[in-house]
């Protein structure tokens, strides 16, 4: 028996990722040993203040380089990826945890309790709130830190499930229309095992592949696929057939058509908090997860992949411009929204080079936070069922509360990219490599689609600000201090990075540069 | 010609503004200030608003005065002051800059000092209305616009100004929004201006190109070495300009039509402000001017035909302020005429145009006097007999009416009799044209000024039926006539004995050329001018001294012709309005039909599309997973297809 030899780990290194592992287990001990009133007021400090250390660690860690365990590549874009789904769990967890706008906050504490029964109508009225929200988006957290730091695609598997797992589950939590809540749930769930089954696929097609290299043993971790693609004596069926896999298990996650399909359901039926989370966070992982595979593993392919990935990227930019337009309920048109900024994104994965990289980096970041904002109002815009999501019951609300009109008013302005808004910088920053790499028909069809959306979004602002409110038009509730925290970080970023970009450019295009 | 393309006989240069003179910024931040204040507070400053109106043109005129003074002292009473960097992109800077010469420092003088008197007057004017405090905002907004065009050391600060009257004299024509002549006349104003604006503009955009700076000194020092037909051009744009703000040939249609606003607006556009900012550029620019002979023929040729047509137009109408706008328009002909006539004559036009502020302001304030007893009736021949009524607006309005017609000693008689001498000194017919045509001009204005005055004063009543007891306005508004009144007595032989001389240190005005010699002595000049002159006044006094029909009658043709503003109104509808119109409605077909339609096809397709699209969003579970897997299938063919070559 040979004795297995462990390798080295940097423990600073995987310091985020343990330390929300950490807060996750302790979490769970909190919701087990913790009496039930004061669950809440310990989950969230817990999970904010590990967000916060985990997020100092990044920071701490800022000029690592290294591929620790052989596994979590520690490098500029897992930093600053890394840094981004830190820095947005962190508002996304305040929206989590708001409990004054609705009793209880968005979550419902007894979810087997049978959907529209009249138990669960008694506990949407009266009960506390679930304290497993927090653990669970904890997990999710540390998921997708491993998912944008694997340096080898079984790890990459790993974290992705480790991340969709607990989002899965707090699909189903909505304290209200928990029907559809708990449909969506299911949807996502069936969806992503589906598309996971596609990677993992992908993924055994690849060792496959990689066993072609003769003198070096087969594998999966990123450099091996690299050099596989160079020199493998395999035939290269299997090389683009799991390419193709792997890509489609990623594509689904980061909603690209048409692997989109779950993503209107879903975003409809999750509680909003949780919606504007996976808006966010989800985007950043998922797209932190492609860089990576085509910019290290599957690199030496660029010329192979890049046009059929670019047709991807025209097919979701034109979905997502064109279902937005006749959708009637905010959060199904956010959600095509979302799609089509997968779709802008894409432009950015495929531009060559290192901007396109910081580009796509830079996007999400600023993306984040103007969805964030954008669900928190969401949130606000209520009645007496819950949230007033049909687009007819916006009418006039100009009229009604003109700060929070104004302020969706204006994130609605960034995502059609007016300028002044990161909207605008961002989009700027994916296209501009782009064309300097000669893919000029994606911009084209980037700004064509942006054109297109800009109606949609300027639909809701006329919607709001020049119909006169009816007797259904709701009124705008009061936010907590974390939903309003929320909601000042989200607009303050989109004004910030409109009007000064420069130094969140300068810091993604310092982290653009793999380990490899 | 022999003129010699006069080069500038030195380089200009500004000295530093320092000490006091630094702070000439505040000339225009006072009123700015004050218009803001009286803007933002809204109703809260109803009640005292006119009053911190008055008083911020009273303090702009004191520092001006200060300031003027303090240039006395410095050796070549020129100081600029550069406050910020204003456009800095590329090659170009502008400067965020004022110059305060000479030529500036008496345009201050006159805008803040007449300017006061008008707010004053206005105060009482506008007693009734009840948006009072807004009208005194615009007062100080064009007060603070009209210092800033005269103040500024290049090109695009004088453009700043310009369009801030532009804006400024827009807001206070259509003050009586609800009338809609009112609002007609704001309009027409406003785009008659424009044309001349875009003139102005393309000449500051040629500088930048040819000379690569708009700063006065610069551009001035430059000038020399452009091509004689780059000088022609800019000199042409300039002029045009000119022509809007100053109401002259053929942009003069909208002044008359200015008289729709409130009657201070129309003294303080034609006395004080606006229609000045024509003179002054040219006069600012006169190194441009001088160095090409055929652009000062075009500009003496534009004053004498102005000056005639407003001295027609001015014979013909019956309403009084229209009488005086036409007088304006003529006026400033002359002004016009001066400044074209170059050398010495650039400061003659500049005293005409003092000695013009202050009569013109006071016939003004005087016309608003009498319809402010007379119910608001303006149309002259339902005045008469008004001398016994209203004492002070008589005496006052007479001195303004022997100052216009250039009597002595009544300041026009200094301003205007040089004007008319220096054009008699052209070369050859050229003198017997245009002097000639002054001299005719000056017939003509005595005439039609003495009808005005007679018609309003003397004579018969001929009162509408509902007035009784025309009364004499009250104070406020009589001291501001008086103080004109006595300016229309005696700063005529004052202005013409000083400021000629002042003024030679401002840039290109002090290099006079060696005279032609007159075609007549001046003797001659004087008898002639002076004779027309009580010739027109006598024939007016008689012809009109016992009234005249109180309805209009019919007319020869040359009478018809003015009464219709010789058809320049005519010409001008069908020439640009006309033409304009059909333009406009055939683009509007155009972007209806053509532009549109392909918009609202595209956009109705966009829809129909999507509409139907959104069926394939099924909410099943299946038919999700149908369309992933059909994906799947698609990209993983895609790949294959890619790696065997058969695409890209």
């Amino acid at each position: 028996m040979t004795e297995l030899e462990l390798p080295p780990i940097d423990y600073a290194a995987i310091a985020p990722i343990l330390i929300m592992l950490v807060a996750a287990v302790v979490g769970v001990l909190v919701e087990a040993f913790v009496p039930r009133r004061l669950r809440h007021p310990v989950q969230l400090p817990l999970a904010v203040l590990a967000v916060l250390a985990a997020l100092t660690m990044v920071v701490v860690n800022a000029d690592k380089r290294v591929i620790t365990i052989g596994v979590i590549a520690v490098d500029g874009p897992t930093l600053f990826l890394q840094g981004s789904i830190l820095a947005l769990s962190a508002v996304a967890l305040l929206l989590l945890g708001e409990r004054v706008v609705e009793r209880g906050g968005a979550f419902v504490a007894q979810a087997a309790v049978t959907a529209d029964s009249p138990e669960d109508r008694q506990q949407a009225e009266n009960a506390g709130g679930a304290g497993e929200v927090y653990p669970l988006t904890t997990f999710a957290i540390a998921g997708m830190l491993i998912f944008v730091s694997a340096n080898d695609l079984l790890t990459m598997f790993i974290a992705l499930e480790v991340f969709s797992l607990p989002l899965y589950l707090l699909c189903a939590l909505a304290r209200r229309r928990r029907l559809l809540s708990q449909e969506a749930a299911m949807k996502y769930f069936l969806l992503g095992a589906y598309a996971s089954a596609f990677f993992l696929f992908g993924l055994a097609l690849i060792y496959g592949f990689t066993a072609g290299l003769g003198d070096r043993q087969a594998g999966v971790d990123f450099a091996t696929v690299n050099a596989a693609v160079a020199n493998s004596t395999a035939s290269p069926v299997l090389l683009f057939a799991g390419m193709a896999l792997v890509a489609i298990g990623l594509l689904f996650k980061a909603a690209a058509a048409p692997f989109h399909v779950w993503t209107p359901d879903v975003y409809q039926g999750a509680p909003t908090p949780l919606t504007g989370f996976m808006a966010a966070c989800t985007k950043v992982a998922a797209f932190g997860a492609l860089l990576r595979v085509f910019h290290v593993a599957f690199e030496g392919a660029r010329w192979d992949f890049t046009p059929v990935l670019g047709a991807v990227a025209v097919l979701t930019m034109l979905v997502g411009a064109l279902f937005a337009v006749t959708q009637t309920d905010i959060k199904r048109l956010l959600a095509y929204s979302s799609i089509a900024n997968a779709g802008y994104l894409l432009v950015g994965v495929l531009a060559p080079g290192s901007e396109g990289l910081s580009g796509t980096m830079f996007y999400l970041v600023a993306y984040g936070f103007t969805v964030l904002a954008a669900f928190a109002v969401v949130t606000l815009v209520r009645d007496a069922d819950g949230e007033a999501t049909h687009l007819s019951r916006w009418a006039g609300l100009g009229r009604r509360s003109p700060v929070y009109a104004s302020v969706f008013t204006f994130v609605l302005l960034a995502f059609a990219g007016i300028p002044m808004t990161s909207g605008f910088t961002s989009k700027f920053a994916v296209f501009g490599p782009a064309l300097d790499g000669g893919q000029v028909w994606l911009v084209i069809a980037g700004v064509l689609t942006s054109m297109v959306l800009a109606f949609p979004y300027l639909r809701v602002v006329v919607l709001m600000w020049l119909s006169e409110p009816g007797d259904s038009t709701p009124t705008v509730a009061v936010p907590g201090a974390l939903t309003s925290a929320a909601l000042v970080i989200g607009v303050l970023a989109t004004l910030v990075l409109g009007v000064a970009p420069a130094p969140l450019l300068d810091l993604a295009s310092s982290a653009a540069d793999f380990v490899r | 010609m022999t003129y010699a393309q006069a080069a500038p006989a030195e380089t200009v240069s500004y000295a530093t503004a320092d000490g006091l003179l630094s702070s000439v910024w505040l000339l225009v931040a006072i009123p700015l200030v004050s218009a803001t204040i009286l803007l933002l507070l809204g109703r809260r400053a109803d009640r005292w608003g006119h009053w911190l109106g008055v008083a911020a043109v009273g303090a702009a005129f004191l520092l001006g005065l200060s300031y003027f003074l303090g240039l006395r002292g410095l050796e070549n009473r020129s100081v600029q002051l550069s406050l910020w960097d204003f456009i800095a992109v590329g090659g170009l800077h502008v400067d965020f800059g004022l110059l305060f010469d000479p030529l500036a420092g008496v345009f201050v003088l006159l805008i803040t000092g007449v300017g006061f008197l008008i707010h004053l007057y206005a105060v009482e004017y506008m007693a009734h209305d009840e948006r009072r405090r807004l009208f005194f905002a615009y007062f100080n907004l064009f007060i603070a616009a009209m210092l800033l065009l005269v103040l500024g050391n290049n090109y695009v600060m004088l453009y700043f100004g310009w369009e801030g009257v532009g804006l400024a004299s827009y807001l206070l024509i259509s003050f009586w929004y609800t009338k809609p002549a009112a609002a007609t006349a704001g309009k027409k104003a406003f785009l008659m201006n424009r044309v001349g604006d875009a003139g102005l503009a393309i000449a500051i955009f040629i500088m930048f190109a040819t000379l690569g700076t708009t700063q006065y000194d610069e551009v001035f020092n430059g000038i020399g070495a452009l091509a004689g037909g780059t000088v022609l051009v800019l000199g042409l744009l300039l002029l045009l300009g000119a022509a809007g703000k100053s109401g002259q040939f053929p942009l003069q249609a909208w002044l008359p039509d200015a008289m729709e606003g409130p009657t201070p607006v129309s003294a303080l556009i034609h006395a004080a402000t606006m229609v000045t900012a024509g003179v002054y550029l040219i006069a600012r620019s006169n190194i441009i001017f001088s160095a090409n002979a055929t652009l000062q023929l075009v500009v003496v040729s534009v004053g004498a035909l102005t000056l005639l047509i407003g001295a027609i137009i001015g014979c013909a109408k019956d309403d009084i302020k229209r009488v005086l706008a036409w007088s304006t328009v003529s006026q400033i002909g002359y002004m016009f005429l001066g400044v074209g006539l170059g050398g010495a004559a650039y400061a003659l036009a500049i005293v005409h145009l003092l000695a013009h502020g202050f009569f013109k302001a006071n016939m003004f304030l005087g016309a608003g006097s009498v319809m402010h007893g007379m119910k608001d009736q303006v149309d002259i021949r339902r005045f008469g007999g008004l001398s016994k009524y209203m004492k002070i607006t008589w005496i006052t309005f007479g001195a303004g009416w022997l100052a216009i017609i250039g009597m002595f000693p009544f300041s026009g008689y200094f301003s205007k009799e040089p004007i008319i001498a220096a054009a008699f000194e052209r070369e050859g017919w050229t003198a017997w044209l245009f002097g000639g045509a002054a001299v005719l001009g000056a017939a003509l204005t005595a005439f039609y000024m003495t009808r005005l005055f007679v018609l309003t004063f003397h004579g018969p009543k001929r009162w509408t039926e509902d007035i009784e007891h025309p009364h004499e306005s009250p104070p406020l508004m009589t001291i501001p006539l008086v103080l004109l009144g006595i300016g229309s007595l005696g700063a005529g032989w004052l202005l013409a004995t000083s400021v000629p001389d002042w003024l030679t240190t401002t840039a290109g005005l002090g290099t006079a050329e060696a005279h032609h010699d007159a075609v007549l002595p001046h003797w001659a000049i004087v008898v002639l001018s002076l004779g027309v002159t009580v010739l027109g006044a006598v024939l007016g006094w008689f012809l009109f001294r016992n009234g005249t029909a109180t309805s209009p009658q019919p007319a020869g043709v040359l009478v018809t012709a003015a009464r219709k503003n010789l058809y320049t109104d005519a010409v001008n509808e069908a020439v640009f309005e006309k033409p304009g119109i059909f333009l406009t409605r055939a683009l509007v077909y155009l972007d209806n039909r053509g532009i549109d339609g392909l918009i609202n096809g595209l956009a109705a397709g966009v829809g129909g599309g999507s509409g139907r699209l959104r069926r394939l969003q099924t909410g099943f579970v299946r038919s999700y997973a149908t369309s992933i897997l059909t994906g799947a299938l698609l990209v993983v063919a895609a790949f294959l297809a890619v790696q065997a070559g058969w695409l890209a």
